[in-house]
């Protein structure tokens, strides 16, 4: 298994500089105030705030159906926001100095089904004017390099969102949003792929990665919990376990769901 | 807007057609079989006078259905809100598209007139190639309807159904079953402000006229300027953001 890191290149240009060790000493990568989303009449995202640093990977967890895909969405400037503020990297979301520099992958594989794994990349590194020398790296980086030539659409649903994560990969980002990257992959690729999420931290990204699966929260340096629209805790994997005096992620965060309801 | 980022999609949507050996092959035999029936089935004097513009009218409808279900697909993929996340600009994608169908009109408009002035003994007074760019000017003018139009469908069924309600009043109105001046009044009018009127203007005068006239470049920059306005607000309709 090859999921190798290459080393970020010298003169790409960058909104943040190297993190320090000093998490309070990091800048702020995302701030997000006061957010609420109305979908089909109904507030999906209810009045969400929370502020992410480079350097570290966020886990937003919750059930499904509870506004993290929305809360994504409106991160990469894709979604029409009822109220509050988004800010990444200094930039109001959306911006389009930002677009080269935030990579988002969404939750179904967005890559075209009829060309290989290889067209498929190499576009999208045309259009991000990532260097061609990007396509074999980040192919290797999601271990696919035996299908370059192969069809996305005969791939199975794994290989096919680790085309869409490679895609993510290639402009080198300072943010990545990241819906649900490590659903349906076996256990040895998603361990491979959380020690890739953590190294683009240490060398400087913010990683926010969606999850509906509890027990990835412990890979995590910060966690986000949301559930129907609303943000339930706002915390690391230590503390939800201490806060809640549980020992597994999913016990924790069933407790968190009890104890809101009651 | 950036010509690299305009060209990488174009081949994007070629290299696509290429994984697709069906489609692009009914996309060329299809046109060239229909005008064989009509070849068949007509007098020679008649061929002569519906044949022209007929061969204007195949490559309008393909690339029209050919070009909605294509961006239809690419919004319920997920692709186009993906791509519009990227330094890629709306104009990038619609012309995109419309070099890449465009050029696919190109080849279809050259293989069916081949065979039509080849093979199936098409005559015109004025020059086939003159045919050609009318057909050429109608593939394009349905790439732009169909971009154009793929913003307001929400399902391949939708998008499907724009082509009967958008080209078949057309079609009825353009000239080519009645001419123009004997419609009604109102007809007349509505007439006047379709696109595929001026296709057919453009091909009655190829296959009557011997010199190529001003009249004829006025029909065929109408057409022009008809499927550029539509790919500018087919650009314009498009929207990063959704609710």
């Amino acid at each position: 298994m090859v999921l190798a890191l290459r080393a970020r290149s010298d003169g790409h240009d960058r909104f943040v500089s190297t993190p320090s060790q000093d998490p309070q000493s990091r800048p702020d990568a995302i701030v997000v105030e006061g957010l609420c989303v109305d979908r089909g009449g109904h507030r999906v995202v209810d009045n969400v705030s929370f502020t992410l640093r480079t350097g570290e990977v966020t886990g937003l967890l919750g059930p499904s159906g509870g506004g993290k895909s929305t809360v994504m969405r409106s991160l990469v400037g894709v979604q029409v926001v009822a109220a509050g503020s988004v800010t990444l990297l200094g930039r109001a979301a959306g911006d389009r100095e930002l677009r080269p520099h935030v990579a988002y992958v969404t939750q179904s594989p967005s890559v075209y089904d009829d060309l290989t794994v290889a067209e498929n990349v190499a576009y999208f590194a045309k259009v991000l004017g990532a260097p061609t020398s990007r396509v074999a790296t980040v192919i290797e980086r999601v271990d696919l390099s035996t299908h370059t030539k192969s069809l996305v659409g005969r791939l199975s649903g794994g290989q096919r969102s680790r085309v869409s994560l490679a895609t993510a990969l290639l402009a080198e980002p300072e943010v990545l949003v990241l819906d649900e990257p490590t659903v349906g992959l076996d256990p040895v690729l998603r361990r491979d792929l959380w020690q890739m999420f953590g190294r683009l931290a240490t060398e400087g990204a913010c990683v926010l990665v969606s999850s509906h699966v509890m027990d990835e929260a412990s890979r995590c340096d910060r966690l986000l919990l949301m559930r129907e629209g609303r943000l339930m805790a706002d915390t690391t994997p230590s503390g939800l376990l201490a806060s809640t005096g549980q020992d597994s992620m999913d016990a924790a965060f069933l407790a968190l769901v009890e104890g809101d309801a009651s | 807007m950036s010509t690299t980022r305009t060209l990488a999609t174009t081949n994007r949507v070629l290299r696509q057609l290429r994984h697709d050996p069906r489609t692009l092959g009914l996309l060329l035999v299809v046109p060239v079989v229909l005008m064989a029936i009509l070849a068949w089935i007509l007098s020679d004097q008649q061929f002569d006078r519906w044949g022209a513009p007929l061969l204007g009218i195949f490559p309008l409808i393909v690339m029209f259905l050919v070009t909605s279900v294509a961006t239809l697909r690419e919004r319920s993929s997920g692709t186009l809100e993906r791509l519009l996340t990227m330094p890629l600009a709306k104009s990038d994608f619609v012309l995109g598209y419309a070099v890449a169908f465009g050029a696919l009109a190109i080849v279809q408009g050259l293989v069916v007139s081949g065979v039509c002035f080849g093979l199936l003994g098409l005559d015109v007074v004025g020059s086939p190639w003159l045919v050609v760019l009318v057909a050429v000017a109608d593939g394009l003018l349905g790439t732009a309807l169909g971009l154009f139009v793929s913003a307001f469908a929400a399902t391949e069924f939708q998008a499907v159904q724009f082509m009967p309600a958008l080209l078949l009043p057309q079609l009825l109105l353009c000239g080519l079953i009645v001419p123009r001046d004997q419609m009604p009044t109102v007809a007349q009018w509505i007439s006047n402000v379709i696109p595929l009127s001026y296709a057919i203007d453009a091909t009655q005068r190829v296959t009557t006229e011997a010199s190529v006239t001003v009249e004829f470049w006025g029909d065929l920059l109408v057409v022009a300027g008809f499927a550029v306005v539509l790919l500018a607000l087919g650009a314009a309709t498009l929207r990063r953001r959704t609710p």
